[in-house]
């Protein structure tokens, strides 16, 4: 079966947006969907929940997400959170 | 100002959470989960983030201080209002006035000169309950707190006070959300129950439970498993001194007692007061407003405000004004009265109003001296107060040392008032507080005033220290042929030559008399050729003081030298005690005994050795048997290093053949001990590898040739150089194992050394079992050391295996040459004779201080393999042959 990856870029301003679109992708995804967050330095707790429910949606539907350019700290959040080990990450 | 609340002071809160409805669990979850995320987004922030978010909620705080302050006093019935105002903008202006310019954030604090940094961690959520005494000032105190922290907060105040605490935590939070706070970041719980408490103190999310409320919240707090901070019960004395300002005093105590209708509970109690002054004082009292209690009175008073079957105060009292208390108990006070005294004769259950009051009325007692007051003072510290707070009047510095030393306070307070004295920040440099640490007397876990670093996690970055090191010798060391003439620049008027009786026979002791300045008086101790005893080290102190000696000379091989350094320390330091400076320790500058620095005689020592070994004349080591505990005792200090270190081969030019090898040895084990040490430095190595290469190249030749002037001269100043280089950076594990075989087995020292020689290179230069902390070095290289050694003797082999196995096989054939039994077996030591003192010699080969050096950590095991390998002979050491047969 032929694997379709999605590649998405996000920003720090409208990270809740992006996973929003993210997630009406999900549907068309098949293996994994990667959100570079490089430049995202800094995550709010409106973020924190959109990215609970992306990883809750994208578990439902069996599709990887990988995280790219996490930087540390907001690392340290999704630990602190216990989101970390709901994605993959890449430098 | 965060008082005990008296409110639940019966109250226990339930451990159980069972009866919860889901319902109510999920919304307990849910704020657990928005703090959590609150507290987790919070680590992103930094100082400047936390420090922008901490100054609007000071001043919203301050804003709306008179507003909290009145829904406070209307909701509770409790305090005044005026004063709450007070504590509203002490919790938020004299905090953020102690804050302010805090780190909270990355590194807090740093240590130089310690290597050390301090840096913050947040706790992430914590719980609080907060009381009905104070409740609005706590809650601005603890939101502003938490912020400075970047910590969120779940608040369960005490449910008579929870409109104007909510209302706080309103105000707090819509200001720090407003300037960029995280979402969540503060919570009060709803209508909440003492089973929503019990929820949340178990909760696994909840980092710390900040429980300042009564005896019951407090100790389910601390009952919950989790770490908590909990304010305990007081119960403050005031002892007012005869040296006391008085004005000062009972201005100060009334201030105190009134200030919110008496609601803090480091409020005065009891005041213990001088029988000098009492009456004056009273007076002072009565001219301000106070009220004093006759007999009547204060048993009225008593069965008012104190319940008569638990003997705690009644909370129908807790925070109302004096007239409305005497109007209770039935008394006629003027109406402006702001404070009940009632005087009482003692401390205890038989004495009511000697507890805890929070309203205005204090007890007071007359004492007739200075230790009863102090007594009474101490009555009243263990009746419900320990670690809570004391106060004192005085001006007599040693009575309020005293006072110090005798209450179980967290803070104890001088020459000022109780409640606005312990908050801090006010009165004085205390870090300003709504929460009062009781220490374990209060049954908590911190006597400090609570403030922003018991919101945190410090971590301590400890960088690794470049350990001090040492290279101590003698001041002067005079070496090679007819060195001893410098004893003539030694000027004395009265000098002993300690030496032993072979010494004085070869001519020896004539030989030093000669070049003894003239005019001095010599007197020369002639001591056993043996281990020094303490009964002849006395005789030899006994002789320095009755020619009142200001010089030794200590002629000899190490037995004598050693003695002499403990005459001399005996002479000295009369008081020093042998047994006592004999106590083991781990490292020279941290151990638990210190030698004496007082000394009521002077003496130069000066050591002339007349073997090739020991070194002893310039080492700060002594070797004493104690016969009568049948016992050796090793003292070591740098103290008893010689002042003055002669080296002179003609004194060796007779040396026996056996003793040659046996102190030539000696010398070679303590210069490749003290090359491959944990505490080897650049400037004991230099002195280690040249002793072993004198060693390597003159020992055969001065064992051969025993005549040959340069080997026995290079010889002897290789023993020193040695000594030089052990003395500094200590042994190994092979004078361990010779040690407890020596004297197990009788063998001589230079003898046991040589049968565990090859066997300790070949250990130590193997990868160790369990590495030995060493602070001195970096890495294991003890390899690599014995590699340079064998590159220093132009060994050859080209990887460090092979030079060290060369080593190795050079070592035995050095001890072939010099005639060694090259086994414990060759000893005549039977195999079952050996397997039988094989645990006692791995426990003395273990205790014995001299591996601590060591290389490689010896496990027990590891000794007795190389005790056995001893007793076999030859392992690596085949390869002996194999090199000559290469060489061949």
């Amino acid at each position: 079966m032929a694997m379709i990856a999605v590649w998405l870029k996000v920003e720090e301003e409208r990270v809740v947006q992006a996973l929003q679109e993210a997630s009406e992708k999900l549907d068309g995804i098949e293996g994994e969907v990667t959100l570079d967050l490089s430049s995202v330095r800094r995550i709010d707790p409106s973020a924190v929940r959109a990215m609970a429910e992306f990883a809750g949606m994208a578990e439902d539907k069996s599709v990887k997400v990988v995280l790219r350019g996490v930087n540390v700290d907001v690392y340290k959040v999704l630990k602190l959170v216990k989101l970390a080990s709901r994605f993959s990450f890449v430098s | 100002m965060v008082t005990r609340d008296v409110m639940q002071q019966r109250v226990q809160i339930p451990l159980s959470a069972e009866s919860l409805t889901e319902e109510r669990t999920a919304y307990l979850e849910r704020l657990v989960r928005q703090a959590r995320t609150a507290a987790a987004v919070f680590t992103q922030f930094t100082q400047e983030d936390v420090d922008r978010l901490v100054k609007p909620m000071v001043l919203a705080g301050l804003d709306q201080a008179q507003h909290l302050a009145r829904l406070a006093v209307e909701e509770t019935k409790l305090g005044v209002m005026e004063d709450k105002v007070i504590k509203n903008m002490v919790a938020t202006e004299f905090a953020y006035n102690y804050i302010k310019d805090k780190r909270t954030v990355g590194i807090i604090r740093e240590f130089p000169e310690r290597n050390l940094v301090e840096m913050a961690e947040p706790i992430g959520v914590i719980f609080s309950i907060t009381p009905i005494t104070n409740p609005t000032s706590t809650v601005l105190f603890k939101c502003i707190m938490a912020i400075k922290t970047r910590n969120a907060v779940i608040f369960s105040p005490h449910p008579n006070a929870w409109r104007c605490c909510s209302e706080a935590v309103k105000i707090m939070y819509e200001t720090a959300l407003k300037h960029g706070a995280p979402e969540g970041v503060f919570a009060c719980l709803e209508s909440h129950t003492l089973q929503d408490n019990a929820y949340l103190m178990h909760h696994k999310d909840v980092g710390l439970i900040d429980a300042t409320g009564g005896p019951g919240a407090v100790k389910a707090a601390y009952s919950s498993g989790k770490p908590a901070l909990g304010v305990g019960p007081g119960n403050t004395p005031v002892y007012l001194e005869r040296t006391a300002d008085l004005n000062t005093a009972v201005t100060d105590i009334i201030l105190s007692k009134t200030f919110d209708n008496g609601t803090i509970c480091a409020s005065e109690q009891t005041a213990v007061i001088d029988d000098e002054i009492y009456d004056l004082v009273l007076k002072k009292f009565a001219a301000l407003g106070a009220h004093i209690c006759n007999e009547k009175e204060v048993k009225l008073l008593a069965r008012t405000v104190i319940d008569p079957e638990t003997g705690f105060m009644q909370a129908a009292a807790v925070g109302q004004k004096a007239i409305d208390i005497a109007r209770l108990a039935g008394l006629s006070v003027n109406p402006g009265t702001k404070l009940l005294i009632a005087p009482i004769q003692g401390v205890g259950r038989e004495h009511p109003l000697s507890v805890e009051k929070l309203f205005p009325v204090l007890s007071v007692y007359r004492a007739k001296s200075v230790d009863e007051a102090l007594k009474v003072c101490v009555d009243v510290n263990h009746a419900g107060g320990l670690g809570h707070t004391a106060v004192i009047f005085s001006r007599n510095d040693d009575v309020i040392r005293q006072f110090g030393e005798l209450m179980n306070a967290g803070r104890i307070l001088v020459n000022s008032p109780g409640s606005v004295g312990a908050v801090g920040g006010v009165y004085n440099d205390l870090p300003p507080t709504f929460s009062f640490g009781c220490g374990t007397g209060g049954g908590n876990s911190t006597t400090d005033n609570v403030n922003i670093y018991h919101y945190l996690n410090i971590k301590r970055v400890a960088r690794r220290t470049q350990a001090h090191m040492w290279f101590r010798v003698p001041n002067q060391i005079y070496f090679n042929m007819n060195a001893v003439a410098n004893v003539h620049q030694f000027a004395s008027r009265s000098t002993i030559i300690v030496t032993n009786p072979s010494l004085e026979q070869f001519g020896h002791v004539d030989l030093v008399r000669r070049y003894i300045p003239e005019g001095t008086h010599v007197h020369v101790s002639v001591i056993p050729d043996a281990e020094p005893e303490v009964k002849v080290v006395m005789q030899g102190v006994e002789a320095l003081n009755f020619y009142k000696a200001d010089q030794i000379i200590a002629l000899g091989g190490g037995s004598v030298i050693d003695a002499a350094k403990i005459m001399k320390l005996k002479y000295e330091s009369p008081e020093a005690d042998l047994e006592e400076l004999a106590a083991p320790f781990l490292d020279l500058r941290k151990r638990v005994i210190e030698y004496p620095t007082e000394k009521i005689n002077r003496v130069r020592l000066i050591a002339i050795s007349t073997t090739s070994g020991t070194g002893s004349e310039v080492t700060p080591f002594a070797v004493l048997t104690d016969k009568e505990r049948a016992r050796k005792v090793t003292l070591a200090d740098y103290s008893l290093t010689p002042d003055v270190a002669i080296v002179d081969p003609q004194f060796v030019m007779s040396m026996p053949k056996g003793l040659t090898a046996d102190t030539g040895v000696d010398c070679l084990t303590h210069a490749l001990e003290a090359a491959v040490s944990s505490y080897a430095s650049a400037y004991t190595d230099c002195n280690a590898m040249q002793a072993i290469r004198m060693a390597f190249k003159y020992l055969p030749i001065a064992y051969q040739h025993p005549r040959d002037e340069e080997a026995r001269c290079m010889m002897h100043n290789a023993a020193c150089i040695a000594a030089m280089a052990f003395s500094n950076a200590s042994v190994g594990v092979n004078h361990a194992l010779a040690h407890a075989f020596g004297a197990r087995f009788g063998v001589a020292h230079g003898r046991a050394n040589a049968l565990m020689l090859p066997h300790v290179i070949a250990y130590n230069a193997s990868v160790p079992t369990k590495f030995l902390p060493s602070p001195y070095q970096k890495g294991y290289v003890a390899h690599k050391k014995y590699a340079t050694i064998a590159d220093l003797l132009g060994l050859g082999g080209h990887t460090i295996d092979e030079k060290v196995k060369n080593l190795v096989a050079a070592t035995e054939q050095l001890l072939d040459q010099l005639g060694f039994p090259r086994s414990i077996a060759d000893l005549g030591i039977s195999k079952e004779e050996f397997e039988r003192a094989m645990p006692d010699l791995t426990k003395l080969a273990f205790d014995d201080p001299s591996w601590r050096s060591n290389p490689r950590m010896p496990l027990i095991s590891e000794l007795a393999e190389l005790f056995w390998k001893a007793y076999q002979g030859r392992g690596l050491g085949n390869m002996a042959d194999a090199v000559r047969q290469q060489t061949a």
